[in-house]
């Protein structure tokens, strides 16, 4: 289309192949199509899952067609590559094949081509072309980035012509696709984006990937100095709460509280809120209430640490402590688990629920022991991303908005006022053009030609 | 007195402006067209009401946020939009039967928010994944998109009864028309309706029969009955144009709400972009209208085929809204 060139060469039947926009329609349906399988097939999960979803065959053929993993897969890969070459061979033909529209420096107006125009507005002004030549020019000039006046056999024509660059707008939204592209390249290339569970008080530097199984050495380490979870009162999660502190040779640089939607950020790598989970409580005091004497003993406890009970009694030592535990049945939270041997006699394996502090009196024993105080004990489960590609994608998304808003609703628009000398009097003729939305303009005409028609 | 009273009742009001409306079309009443818009102008200003009073409610619960926050609130604001759009449109050209098309489409969003289970209306405290400034030029962008698209759907229905019938179709482009219906009937009372397959299935028969049933009323209507019935209608050129405005409106929006969503996810995941069911779903309306741009601005389509496109891109829409929820993913605050 732009250059003439012997169409049997190789290159330019490749480029005319990517020039054209059926081609963009295909490959637009075929992302939309194909993007709906991976939302109904859960992507990267087990291979046993799918298995037992949809069977052997299924699985064999869904995994062959990379299905489970569709978005990274080769094809769908392919497709988004061909839309690129596509959207820029495209471009580029066109901005070459309109640049005498495109790159003018003063427009050219044709007065038959507004002649011809079947819409347009006329009116009889009682003054003659003279008297309205200055006015009209201004009117014009105020209103349109060029103007130009030419005489005519008996009467003059004005031209008035804004918005060429607007053309360019197109152009900008394919750029910022290509962009978001070359953004989502740089991601993938050079960041990574991983997780790392920091129990409170410990630190880390080694980050899991994943999406593949490997680990990513940090330059410096991050420690998690304290987590807090709080809730509303129907129960639903209020705020996750990390603190985290970096720390570059050991030493802390930079402290920072995060949560959900507010990062820390640190030498490029990002650290999200995102998930967190109980660890074992590792300090606790427990009260062992005797009934023979009513005498309540509280004592420090520690995991897997036997403890001597007073009045002969026997010893007492912490085994487990489970998020869920059961009883009868039922979920009863968090609990710990322990072993009482008293003395001469078989050891019992006792619960002690967090959440139900007179537990252990249903078992009618001569000694209740319950948990008086435990600190809950929390790691932090942190998202860990780097992109360094992200200020590209920003920028394409910036011009994509400025783009589709000049696109849509800006238009390269040229009117054309003729008077002609009608006896004393003179007849104005309004016609105009745009390359979009030709019903505004039509109406944009119908509003000038009023306004000249009041002009006194 | 509370917000969702309100506007509940806004529900009615919509529903009597959306009844005025189609009897100023049949009955030509004039009268009739402009007692309307005052109905859908109290009603679009209940709507705000009710909108404004759920978020004074919220900080007087002590959780106060913006009325964006799950299905229900979102839900009143589409309304809101639908009727706002429609009523500069009415403004800007002067015909009143678009709005005996677009008025009940709000009265059936604000009933659907009110009546169906499982929608709590209740302000809900917000969780940490939403807490954030990007919640309410997300939700609002998205909404103005969907509401745009929305009105280009019941114009594009518009531009096709006035058009009429195709000369002749052939019989498998009724099959295909047939089976292409059934199948979207089906799926949305799934989505929006019933908790199974098989009960979608049986209620999308009657569905059909309705559809086809009015189809063939109007088949059999008096040739004059139908020509005043159809001449108050915008002409179709208007109509087509108007149909690819709001489409070019809608798609604007949807591109700055997919843009939003994307540079909050950035902030609250770590990630602009994840293939989550309900990102990969707005990407794909954002694939079909960006198809029918394309056809019709390099192609030069128009009329029937851009009516047609624009539906398939609405469904597209309305799966992105709520078919969704049946797919795993982020986006569970939305669902019901």
């Amino acid at each position: 289309m732009g250059n003439p060139v012997n169409s049997a060469d190789p290159f330019s039947k490749i480029w005319n192949f990517f020039t054209s926009v059926k081609l963009t329609i295909v490959l637009l349906l075929s992302l939309a199509v194909t993007s709906i399988f991976g939302t109904l097939i859960p992507q990267n999960e087990d291979p046993q899952a799918y298995i037992e979803a949809f069977g052997e065959v299924l699985f064999q053929l869904f995994n062959l067609l990379d299905l489970f993993d569709m978005y990274r897969s080769w094809w769908f890969q392919l497709l988004i590559v061909l839309l690129t070459v596509n959207i820029i061979v495209c471009s580029i033909d066109r901005i070459s094949a309109s640049r005498r529209i495109l790159f003018v420096r003063k427009p050219s107006f044709k007065l038959p081509r507004f002649r011809n125009l079947k819409h347009r507005r006329e009116f009889t002004d009682g003054r003659s072309p003279q008297q309205l030549k200055d006015a009209y020019q201004d009117f014009i000039a105020r209103r349109f980035r060029h103007s130009q006046v030419d005489t005519t056999d008996n009467g003059f024509v004005i031209f008035g012509e804004k918005g060429r660059w607007t053309r360019f707008g197109v152009y900008t939204v394919h750029l910022s696709v290509v962009l978001l592209l070359i953004g989502g390249l740089i991601g993938s290339k050079f960041g990574f984006d991983g997780f790392v569970n920091i129990a409170e008080g410990e630190s880390a530097s080694q980050i899991r990937l994943r999406n593949k199984p490997q680990m990513v050495q940090l330059p410096f380490s991050v420690r998690c100095d304290d987590f807090n979870v709080s809730f509303y009162e129907t129960g639903a999660p209020k705020e996750f709460r990390s603190t985290l502190s970096i720390l570059e040779q050991g030493r802390p640089v930079l402290k920072k509280d995060i949560i959900v939607n507010d990062p820390l950020r640190y030498k490029g790598i990002s650290f999200y809120q995102s998930s967190y989970g109980n660890l074992t409580p590792d300090e606790l005091v427990l009260s062992f209430t005797s009934t023979n004497t009513s005498k309540v003993y509280k004592n420090n406890a520690k995991m897997n640490q036997p403890l001597q009970l007073p009045e002969q009694l026997g010893t007492f030592e912490l085994k487990n402590f489970l998020q869920s535990a059961q009883f009868r049945g039922h979920n009863i939270g968090q609990a710990f688990i322990g072993i009482l041997t008293p003395p001469g006699a078989d050891p019992i394996q006792i619960t002690l629920p967090l959440r139900f502090p007179s537990f252990d009196k249903m078992r009618k024993g001569n000694l209740v022991i319950a948990v008086v105080e435990s600190v809950p004990r929390f790691y932090t489960g942190l998202q860990v991303a780097k992109d360094p590609g992200v200020w590209v994608v920003y920028c394409g998304f910036i011009l994509m908005i400025i783009g589709c808003y000049i696109t849509f609703f800006m238009s390269h628009q040229q009117i054309c006022l003729e008077v002609v000398a009608a006896g004393q009097k003179s007849r104005v003729i309004v016609a105009g053009t745009a390359n979009k939305n030709k019903i505004g303009m039509e109406s944009n005409v119908d509003r000038t030609a009023e306004k000249l028609a009041q002009m006194k | 007195m509370n917000g969702s009273f309100v506007l509940s009742i806004v529900t009615f009001i919509y529903g009597l402006a959306g009844f005025l409306y189609i009897c100023a079309w049949i009955f030509r009443k004039q009268l009739l067209g402009q007692v309307a818009t005052w109905v859908a102008l109290i009603g679009l200003i209940g709507n705000t009401t009710g909108i404004l009073m759920r978020w004074v409610e919220s900080y007087q619960l002590g959780i106060g946020h913006a009325p964006f926050s799950n299905l229900y609130e979102s839900l009143t604001f589409f309304a809101w939009v639908i009727v706002l759009i429609y009523l500069i449109i009415e403004r800007k050209i002067g015909n009143r039967i678009i709005g005996a098309f677009t008025t009940p489409i709000a009265c059936l969003v604000l009933a659907y928010a009110s009546l169906k289970p499982g929608i709590p209306s209740t302000i809900q405290p917000l969780i940490p994944a939403l807490k954030s400034n990007w919640l309410i030029a997300h939700v609002i962008t998205c909404f103005i998109g969907y509401a745009a698209f929305a009105l280009a759907f019941g114009i594009s229905a518009m531009y096709l009864i006035k058009k009429g019938r195709e000369e002749e179709p052939m019989l498998w482009v009724t099959i295909v028309k047939f089976a292409v219906l059934f199948t979207f009937a089906a799926l949305f009372s799934r989505v929006l309706f019933v908790n199974n397959w098989g009960l979608a299935l049986l209620v999308a028969i009657p569905i059909c029969l309705v559809f086809y049933a009015i189809v063939f009323l109007v088949y059999k209507l008096p040739a004059e009955t139908k020509t005043s019935l159809l001449d108050h209608f915008p002409d179709v050129r208007v109509l087509d144009e108007l149909g690819y405005q709001l489409i070019l409106l809608g798609f604007l929006f949807l591109t700055v709400g997919i843009i939003t969503g994307a540079v909050w996810a950035n902030s609250a995941w770590g990630r602009y972009w994840g293939w989550d069911p309900k990102e990969t779903w707005s990407l794909i309306t954002w694939f079909v209208y960006a198809t029918l741009l394309h056809a019709r601005l390099t192609r030069g389509w128009h009329g029937r085929r851009i009516a047609y496109l624009s539906m398939v891109g609405f469904a597209a829409v309305i799966f992105t809204y709520f078919g969704v929820n049946l797919l795993p993913g982020l986006h569970s605050y939305g669902s019901f």
